[in-house]
């Protein structure tokens, strides 16, 4: 909760806010994740910057479960390190997120459920009986169903949100449903938003000022629908996978998705059948996709190294979650980086980039794409499970400047044609194309001559080797440098890589208004790494390596290693945490200090 | 297809051979390469429409011998990799071949998967009851008492019925060859490519090296009986009754549990939807509710919605 006016912990009448991060902590099948999905797209409805961040159960009946929303007319970075305010439906959810609340923040909580322990820290206690009054509202027969909309209903008057815009988004999610649904979700919501705290003060104070951003045509979603039309924008229009969390509403989206684009999304027997398949699609000529998050990469590697030797272009996605085996399925982690870059046997060098928010997951599968075609050989793309779930509001992506659509290409081959010319890119003839030499090219995964004859000729593999590698590296040569977020120079640079863009950046800000030097950068090209880190790092004292994995054996994390092993340079260090949860602003703070001191 | 006014060039089987086969002499392989090229010189598939598929094996090398399209896979995974052929390509033909090891052992699970989706392919299975290319392991076809490197004292567990597991799993035809009888392989080649849906034909298929002898049992050169299934007329005459009813699955596991060397020809057949039939329906179902709009209005649509 910012003012611009005053520092968050004053308790004079204060002005609008700027920030708000609301918890809603209760269990999954009440439905938080409605009220939270609400209050996303009204922020983008009303210019405002969000983010959100929850967690699910991972047993199927339910459980606890949280949706934090930070609400802001100015950027908003990360998911909030603490909540100003807290809605708690249950007992539980008020002793296990009570802490989560800043000093002197909000809990509003359900007093049928809940008992609040003495005041502290300079919290301030709002009871409201939520439970007893929905099902009031809503006739005394509803077990207990229609507390998110009421609960909403209260948020849209306690914050001055838009009533119109709610009650617009609310009649979108539930008038097909039929009158009855519809009926009843706005008697609960009006209960709500006409409930009387009694007290004026709070409702005043707590207005959400209007958003400053200038996009009038923006979208709000989460990262796993970001990336997957970013991949039909990209051009795929088939693909095969299956199912596992977080990966696993990709593949969903693109089974009902793509066959109205005349494509189709297989589900498979297991991931080994799902990489096969998708190779298969693109042996076939068409740009394909597989995916999965750690447990199924794990299972693709083999046919990956394939892709490589074969020089089949191919989409793999790997929405990573702590690991290793089966792991943490719902908690965040980057710990897949190397396994993503040195994964399979062999030397099999393939393209890695990760997108560093939700918009980004959308350009990011775009440029997976364009480099899986042109260089024909795999890419990877490393998103988490923190921007698969997470919703932000971002500009409506341009489609006549972005949209790429397919092309078979069954053009007839010349008598000249190679499958792999050693100094020449490989362009497949995918089966269909007439050879008019005579000569068929078989697709193979043996090392092989320029004709695709098995060779194991020592001068060929390591010409072939050399092939694979320098077409690799031909793509460094075209990646932008990413640019310095702050000075160009000074004592701290942060590096970061995939989802922890925007705690890194706001910690920059936090630390340059602590009057500490610090800079930071974020890199999207993780396999090749663009060329010239080297200059920048040579500005700053120490470069600091931001990344959700373990600091290994030998204190550092996996890009920092990447990065010391490239560069040789010992100023690079690491920040790492695997404690499954998003970094806190404060955390990195923390890491600078220790490393600066 | 090749349009009348071009006139396509008979494809022989000189246009077929690529690389001389890297087989043993005298792998039981050859004889169903060579089948394979006499049915596509029936046929008269046009050339570039025909793609072979491998895993690894000695068998599983064919597509470097045939002149055509072809990959050569990963062990045990040329049939999930047809599958995206064939349902990404409706235009071609598939085929796909294999040993025992690769089909029955490591990509075991892909098999029963290809058949109950009745994806549309004809898979051919060199079955010589041994790993050749890996120099004489068990596998999942050797009798128990086979002696192999794994297996010093002779195979301990028992052998899968490669018939009794294609049977159940839905594949929609079923038939069984011996390496020795061309003209029969050529009739269960040409049938089971006839055949919409997932067609499976599996022929004994020796390794001199590593298994002879093998299947002499099955050859009448050797001493031994090719026995042809009898299949139904639907004549309506009493000796029909004895006759094999390849739509029944009964008959087909009835078959299926004779001892070695059992009976040759198609065991089971039968007619369902194939899973590039059921997509395209969904495919175009979909494209009609759309409208057959475009993807950038497609897409609009869907941002539209997240507004
Ligand atoms: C993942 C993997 N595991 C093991 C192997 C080694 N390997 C190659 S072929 C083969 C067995 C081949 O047996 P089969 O499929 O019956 O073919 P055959 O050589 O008998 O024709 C094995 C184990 C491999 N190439 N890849
Ligand atoms: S080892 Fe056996 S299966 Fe392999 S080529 Fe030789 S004879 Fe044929
Ligand atoms: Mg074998």
């Amino acid at each position: 909760m910012e003012r611009d006016d005053q520092s968050p912990s004053d308790s004079t009448p204060p002005s609008d806010l700027q920030n708000a991060v609301i918890r809603f902590a209760g269990n999954s099948q009440d439905g938080i994740q409605t009220i939270g999905g609400f209050l996303a797209k009204l922020a983008g409805r009303s210019a405002r910057e969000v983010m959100t961040y929850m967690t699910i159960p991972s047993t199927i009946s339910g459980g606890p479960s949280i949706f934090q929303v930070h609400l802001g007319s100015g950027e908003v970075l990360s998911p909030g390190d603490e909540a100003d305010f807290l809605v708690a439906f249950y007992q539980h959810s008020y002793d296990n997120h009570i802490g989560s609340l800043r000093d002197g923040g909000v809990c509003i909580y359900d007093t049928d459920n809940v008992e609040p322990v003495a005041n502290e820290r300079g919290l301030q206690h709002v009871g409201i009986p939520i439970t007893s009054t929905t099902v009031e509202a809503l006739g005394g027969s509803t077990r207990e169903r229609g507390k998110n909309l009421f609960v909403l209903g209260l948020v849209t008057n306690l914050f001055k949100l838009d009533r119109e815009k709610v009650v617009a988004l609310i009649d979108r999610q539930f008038g097909r449903k039929g009158e009855d649904v519809i009926r009843n979700a706005m008697l609960a919501f009006d209960a709500g938003y006409g409930y009387s705290l009694g007290s004026d003060v709070l409702y005043q104070s707590w207005a959400l000022r209007d958003g400053l951003s200038v996009d009038t045509d923006r979208m709000t979603t989460d990262g796993n629908t970001a990336l997957m039309y970013g991949l039909i924008a990209g051009g795929v229009r088939y693909g095969s996978g299956y199912p596992i969390t977080p990966w696993s509403s990709i593949m969903e989206g693109l089974r009902s998705e793509l066959p109205k684009y005349g494509g189709l999304f297989v589900q498979a027997e297991d991931e080994l059948g799902a990489v096969s398949m998708a190779l298969g699609f693109a042996y076939a000529g068409h740009l394909s996709i597989t995916g999965s998050s750690g447990p199924g990469l794990s299972l693709k590697m083999e046919a990956l190294s394939y892709a490589v030797m074969a020089e089949l272009p191919l989409i793999v996605v790997n929405v990573q979650r702590g690991g290793p085996s089966t792991g943490l399925p719902t908690s965040v982690e980057q710990s897949d980086l190397m396994q993503a870059i040195y994964g399979s046997h062999g030397d099999a060098p393939r393209i890695v980039l990760a997108p560093k928010n939700v918009e980004d997951c959308f350009y990011i599968a775009i440029e997976a794409c364009q480099l899986a075609r042109k260089y024909s050989c795999p890419v990877l793309i490393l998103s988490d499970s923190a921007l698969a779930t997470r919703i932000e509001a971002f500009k409506e992506p341009d489609l006549d400047a972005c949209l790429i659509e397919p092309t078979l290409d069954q053009e007839p081959r010349g008598e000249e044609f190679k499958p792999y010319p050693v100094d020449a890119p490989t362009r497949h003839a995918p089966p269909g194309t007439k050879m008019l030499g005579g000569k068929y090219p078989v697709v193979t995964g043996l090392e092989h001559d320029e004709w695709g004859h098995p060779s194991a000729s020592p001068e060929m593999h390591a010409k072939m080797n050399a092939k694979r590698r320098e077409k690799i590296k031909a793509v460094a040569a075209d990646l932008p440098l990413p640019e310095v977020f702050g000075e160009e120079s000074g004592d701290v640079l942060l590096v970061g890589w995939g989802s922890t863009w925007g705690p890194i950046r706001e910690a920059t800000k936090r630390a340059k208004d602590k009057g500490l030097s610090v800079s930071s950068i974020h890199i999207r090209h993780l396999n090749p790494l663009p060329n010239g880190f080297e200059e920048i790092f040579a500005k700053f004292k120490h470069v600091l390596v931001v990344e959700m994995n373990d600091e290994g054996l030998y204190g550092f994390g996996q890009l920092a290693t990447l990065l010391r092993a490239r560069y040789c340079d010992s100023k690079i260090q690491s920040i790492c945490k695997t404690d499954g949860l998003n970094f806190r602003i404060r955390e990195i703070l923390e890491g600078i200090t220790k490393h600066t001191s | 297809m090749a349009t009348a006014a071009e006139a396509p060039q008979k494809l022989t089987k000189k246009e077929l051979s690529a690389d001389h086969p890297t087989w043993c002499p005298g792998c039981g392989d050859f004889a169903v390469l060579a089948s394979f090229f006499k049915v596509l010189e029936k046929l008269q598939i046009p050339h570039e429409q025909i793609v072979t598929i491998a895993g690894i094996g000695c068998s599983s090398r064919f597509p470097y011998f045939v002149n055509g399209h072809g990959v050569h896979f990963i062990h045990g995974r040329a049939l999930p990799l047809a599958t995206g052929v064939s349902l990404g390509r409706p235009d071609l033909h598939v085929f796909a071949f294999g040993g025992d090891g690769d089909g029955y052992s490591i990509g075991g699970n892909h098999l029963d998967h290809a058949a109950r989706k009745n994806v549309n392919l004809t898979y051919v299975v060199m079955d010589n009851f041994v790993y050749g290319l890996t120099k004489k392991q068990t596998s999942p076809t050797s009798p128990q008492g086979f002696k192999s490197k794994t297996d010093p004292t002779g195979a301990i567990d028992r052998p899968i019925n490669p018939m009794k597991k294609l049977v159940s799993n839905g594949a929609t035809f079923v038939a069984r060859s011996h390496a020795t009888q061309v003209k029969h392989m050529m009739e269960m080649f040409e049938r089971a490519i006839l055949h919409p849906g997932f067609s499976v034909v599996e022929i004994l298929s020796e390794c001199v090296i590593f298994y002879p002898g093998a299947f002499d049992a099955g050859n009448p050169r050797k001493g031994g009986e090719f026995d042809v299934i009898d299949e139904k007329k639907w004549d309506n005459t009493p000796e029909d009754e004895a006759r094999h009813d390849v739509t029944s699955d009964d008959d087909a596991f009835a078959i299926a549990s004779l001892d070695f060397p059992g009976k040759f020809g198609v065991f089971y057949e039968v007619d369902h939807p194939t899973k590039n039939q059921l997509e395209q329906k969904w495919i175009d179902s979909s494209r009609e509710k759309v409208k057959n709009a475009p993807a950038k209005d497609l897409l609009r649509e869907r941002f539209a919605a997240m507004k």
